[in-house]
């Protein structure tokens, strides 16, 4: 009888999954669409936008720190005074990460995960984690000069967001006044 | 004299229709070559957009780039007393996924063990993972194949980058056991931030002619599925660094339907901390396996695993474990098994790793393997 009852409830709960699948509107993933996080960096009135060409000596840069070829030719970035605002895609486990991040006198102003597509560790889209982020600058290194804690589980995820974190903050170094 | 007559020949000469002709002529190509410019710029930046767009969302393989492969392997050597002095490449594994759309996908993870498959040879194939995915909302996912049993520390996440050790941890191999998995549904969301559940409905372990849990794994190969197995974990991760979880498990019939119908239950229990060059992770794991003889009624562990990283290439760690499959009191006396394990994990590429580790055991049967692992790893 026991196992008749265990079977019941596993038969109900698949129902429910199921249904759950079939009546919900599917939509994970998108946490901010880009242009929605720019308004609100710029209280709607972002500048126009700019196109920085990933060449030569920057090219071999952004390697470095992303420790593979950069996938972009050029990357989009908007500049007004001593803020400068990137959106940027790097792969985790097996999909991109985009996030915007808001560079101001060469620290981190703000990081915000605006589109996660992994199946595992959108935990990093969180406050909680990415105010770590906050004030960080690139040392000599090309490294962050204050430690990220990690999250267990989200080791691939964490480490896409910190590599865009330092790419954004090296590319604003590379802006010509 | 000779400057002026030079002037007066110019003007002569270009107020003749023949030079105006030309000059006509060469302002009509500078305007082709201007037009045929802005063209080419108009092309390339066309080019670059696609090319861009290429790279950074359709970057894998298949039909319309949706499909992904990945993989992890680990080579291990083996220098230890009761003559076990092997080279073995324990793990060659490839993932491969697939993204029907935004809010479904597959992901699939295929493993040969120790090198060489098939009759009479030390290794297997096996399908780790093979599950289909759906996005429910933005916090709630629903899963349906073959996957992975959410507990533990190294279940879910067994890439040899991501722990230290040549071996994985006796205590999650022999107690939990890893790697298990199961065929079945799960749901997986969050309560709040940083705090998230799992709930799995699945095919269960089969004891009807084991005593060991990890012998009881029947990987989803025309198992018995008479009594299905519930999952459920709670994990904390609200605080950077930090990981609090805990797994209960119940199986309501072990023998699958071939004997008296018995419950097994299982509680885990770990934490893993990770603050800057510092990181400690503790487990926990019990089983209850009701009506088991000769102690097996009781199969319990624990590890403790301290470890420093003196940058992000080199890292060394230290981890006790105890562990007893036959720890039920009406067992044949003292039947723990204990380890200590010291190494040391380098990085040379955050992909690659290289591990030396030394490990002693105290064994109360007295059949101690003690020696040095090494291991190359990798992942993409």
């Amino acid at each position: 009888m026991a196992g008749f009852s265990t079977f019941q409830n596993m038969k109900y709960t698949i129902t429910t999954i199921l249904f759950l699948i079939a009546s919900s509107a599917l939509a994970r993933g998108t946490y901010q669409e880009p242009k929605d996080f720019l308004n609100n960096i710029f209280k709607n009135n972002p500048p126009a936008i700019k196109k920085m060409w990933i060449t030569g000596k920057t090219r071999e840069v952004v390697t470095e720190i992303l420790q593979h070829k950069p996938s972009r030719l050029r990357v989009n970035y908007w500049q007004k005074g001593s803020r400068s605002v990137w959106i940027l895609d790097e792969i985790g486990k097996e999909q991109p990460v985009t996030a915007g991040i808001v560079i101001n006198n060469g620290k981190i102003e703000r990081v915000k995960v605006l589109i996660f597509r992994e199946s595992r560790g959108d935990e990093i889209r969180h406050p909680f984690f990415v105010k770590q982020f906050s004030q960080a600058a690139l040392n000599k290194q090309l490294q962050l000069d204050h430690s990220i804690d990690g999250i267990s589980g989200a080791t691939l995820s964490v480490r896409a967001l910190t590599k865009l974190s330092r790419l954004a903050l090296y590319l604003s170094q590379q802006i010509k006044p | 004299m000779f400057k002026l007559r030079n002037q007066a020949l110019l003007a002569f000469m270009l107020s003749t229709p023949l030079l105006s002709q030309a000059a006509t002529s060469l302002q009509q190509e500078v305007d082709t070559l201007k037009n045929q410019n802005k063209m080419m710029m108009e092309r390339l930046d066309a080019t670059i957009e696609t090319l861009d767009m290429m790279g950074s969302k359709n970057s894998g393989h298949g039909s319309k780039g949706k499909t992904t492969l990945g993989g992890y392997g680990e080579l291990h050597y083996n220098n230890l007393t009761g003559d076990k002095k092997e080279i073995d490449f324990h793990r060659f594994v490839l993932f491969v996924g697939h993204e029907f759309s935004k809010d479904i996908r597959f992901f699939s993870e295929l493993e040969l063990e120790h090198s060489i498959a098939g009759e009479g040879k030390a290794g297997e194939i096996e399908l780790e993972q093979g599950f289909i995915e759906f996005d429910l909302n933005k916090t709630t996912r629903a899963k349906a194949g073959l996957f992975l049993i959410p507990v533990g520390v190294v279940n879910e996440t067994h890439e040899p980058n991501n722990f230290y050790g040549t071996e994985r941890n006796p205590v999650e191999k022999n107690i939990v056991p890893a790697t298990w998995w199961e065929a079945g549904a799960a749901l997986n969301g969050e309560i709040s931030e940083g705090l998230s559940y799992d709930l799995a409905f699945t095919s269960g372990l089969d004891l009807s002619t084991k005593n060991k849990v990890r012998d009881g794994r029947k990987k989803v190969a025309k198992a018995r599925a008479n009594s299905p197995m519930i999952t459920g974990r709670i994990k904390y991760t609200a605080i950077p660094g930090l990981e609090l979880a805990t797994t209960l498990l119940n199986i309501n019939d072990y023998t699958q339907g071939q004997g008296t119908i018995n419950a097994a239950t299982m509680i885990e229990a770990h934490a893993v901390y990770k603050s800057g060059a510092f990181g400690l992770t503790a487990l926990y794991a019990n089983w209850d396996v009701k009506g088991k003889p000769t102690g097996y009624d009781k199969q319990t562990g624990w590890y403790v695993e301290p470890s420093y990283k003196f940058s992000p290439k080199i890292g060394i760690f230290a981890r006790y474990n105890k562990y007893d499959n036959q720890a039920g009191t009406a067992g044949p006396g003292n039947t723990s098994k204990q380890q200590t394990d010291i190494g040391v994990n380098f990085w040379p590429h955050e992909d690659v790793v290289i591990k030396v580790d030394f490990q002693t055991q105290d064994n109360a049967d007295s059949k101690n393997q003690n020696g040095f692992n090494m291991a190359i790893g990798y992942q993409f």
